[in-house]
């Protein structure tokens, strides 16, 4: 957060903003104690916060979050090989192309994880499963960056390429690549984003595998306060990743 | 292509209501037939579903839509509310709102409302960012005209602001309506007694491959015709 100066006009509003939050659940807090709202339907915010311990201590956190994190890692290196050669081949055929981009544009816009359950015919209730759905989320956006990066190389800096007599391979690997990286990273940080939110919802949903699996057997045990610890938790580890590619995309852009 | 456009687009104008009419009629007769075929039984129960079926993800595209488009107006409107909470909005946009689902249970009941409130909760977020971002794009100017003739809040709103951002709040409507169908079919897939997601669900369950398959290409239709409306809808404002 530590961006050019002005350090006052900046916090205000941060503080405002936490501030309103903690006066949010202070509110709720008395709400509930008071019993304007039934505690077994939320439960107190002090609980939840009190059983975040709980929850990490006995829930496996860790080996779930790490279980979540190799199924979005397996997804992301599938979007990544599968997405990026394909991306490539789309570049190279214009023809291809042509008649697959709007198809691939389309995709990117269909509701893929809805079919979860032709997933579950297909693979079984297994991570397989999951990491496959991950791929197909994240497949379109890595493809059609892919195609974007590629094909906006700068026209002098492929010139320059061809003066000094540069073969097709060493023209892509020295220049075209290079040039198109930030844009292709896009693209993967889309097709991962995409993995870890299907992934997570995927696991909820059969009841299967790392966090999301956490959430639901809270929600089974109707364990309120853990479940949405649990839940916070998730959102936690979303926003963290949220933020560590966000920096690395910045990063790629600025070198 | 820019030529033909410009030629073409008086008369496509001029032509515009009476069309605009006929395409209503023909959406609501479609409509209608579709109800029709679905009650009379002549199809394969279910495989037709119901409208009362696919209702669930308008009333969350409209509850998530107008929450979200008020939210945005507060949000883009003002630079410190927007540097206060817009942050929020911009990182719990991207988590898997499924995992919500347990929680709008709790509150709404195993019935309908739980799935309206899942898909009412995935749409809020791209709705609401994207008319944020619409509201600072608009041009001073058109603010500055608006001040000057005095105009109250209401009629900034209605006259100034949500004419400027149509394009950038439609684009937010696109993406919220796709995930707003994502919730509420989802959500009905896990627990419920009714509805697409259900169906799909329940066909899994007793491995009924052939109405499994069938109900998900219903659900593909169905997302991508209202895709392409709202993107024709958008395209339509932007020109």
């Amino acid at each position: 957060m530590s961006e050019n100066g002005s350090g006052d006009s900046r916090f205000g509003p941060v503080a405002v903003g936490l501030a309103t939050i903690v006066i949010v659940f202070a509110i709720l807090e008395a709400m509930l104690r008071a019993g304007w709202i039934n505690r077994f339907i939320v439960p107190l915010p002090s609980a939840v916060v009190a059983s975040f311990g709980r929850v990490i201590a006995e829930e496996n956190v860790l080996h779930r979050t790490l279980f979540t994190g190799a199924e979005a890692l397996a997804a992301g290196v599938f979007v990544a090989i599968v997405g990026g050669a394909l991306g490539v081949l789309l570049t190279r055929s214009r023809l291809l192309r042509l008649a697959t981009e709007g198809w691939v544009a389309a995709l990117a816009a269909a509701p893929l994880v809805l079919i979860y359950p032709l997933f579950l015919v297909l693979f079984g209730r297994n991570a397989l499963t999951i990491i496959m759905i991950g791929f197909a989320a994240g497949l379109p956006p890595m493809i059609l960056k892919t195609v974007e990066g590629l094909s906006g190389t700068r026209r002098v800096l492929i010139d320059v390429g061809r003066s000094f007599g540069l073969s097709s391979a060493q023209e892509f690997w020295k220049i075209r690549f290079p040039a198109a990286l930030p844009t292709i990273f896009v693209g993967l940080r889309l097709g991962i984003m995409f993995a870890l939110i299907n992934i997570v919802g995927v696991e909820f949903l059969i009841n299967f595998g790392g966090l999301g699996q956490l959430v639901n057997e809270l929600a089974e045990r109707y364990d309120l306060p853990a479940m949405y610890a649990a839940i916070v938790f998730v959102v936690l580890v979303s926003v963290a990743f949220f933020l560590a590619t966000e920096r690395i995309e910045r990063w790629l852009a600025t070198r | 292509m820019a030529g033909h456009a410009l030629t073409a687009a008086p008369t496509g104008r001029s032509l515009a209501s009476p069309v605009a009419r006929v395409r209503t009629a023909l959406i609501v007769v479609a409509l209608l037939a579709w109800e029709a075929l679905a009650a009379s039984g002549l199809v394969v129960h279910d495989v037709v579903p119901s409208l009362g079926k696919i209702a669930s993800a308008l009333w969350s595209l409209v509850i998530g839509g107008v929450t979200g488009a008020v939210v945005g107006l507060v949000l883009g409107g003002n630079r410190f509310l927007s540097r206060a909470f817009e942050p929020y909005l911009h990182y719990l946009g991207p988590t898997p709102k499924i995992i919500f689902f347990p929680i709008m249970i709790m509150w709404f009941g195993v019935g309908g409302g739980s799935k309206i409130a899942m898909g009412a909760l995935s749409c809020f977020f791209p709705v609401a960012l994207s008319t944020a971002v619409g509201m600072r794009q608009i041009e001073p100017v058109l603010v500055r005209v608006g001040k000057s003739f005095r105009a109250t809040t209401a009629q900034m709103v209605a006259k100034i602001y949500l004419p400027a951002i149509r394009p950038a709040m439609l684009t937010g409507l696109r993406l919220g309506l796709g995930v707003a169908v994502i919730g509420v079919l989802l959500a009905e897939t896990k627990l419920s007694n009714r509805g697409l997601g259900y169906l799909v669900i329940q066909r899994y369950t007793t491995f009924d491959m052939p109405g499994m398959y069938a109900l998900l290409i219903v659900v593909f239709l169905l997302a991508i015709v209202a895709n392409a409306l709202l993107t024709r809808w958008s395209g339509d404002s932007v020109r």
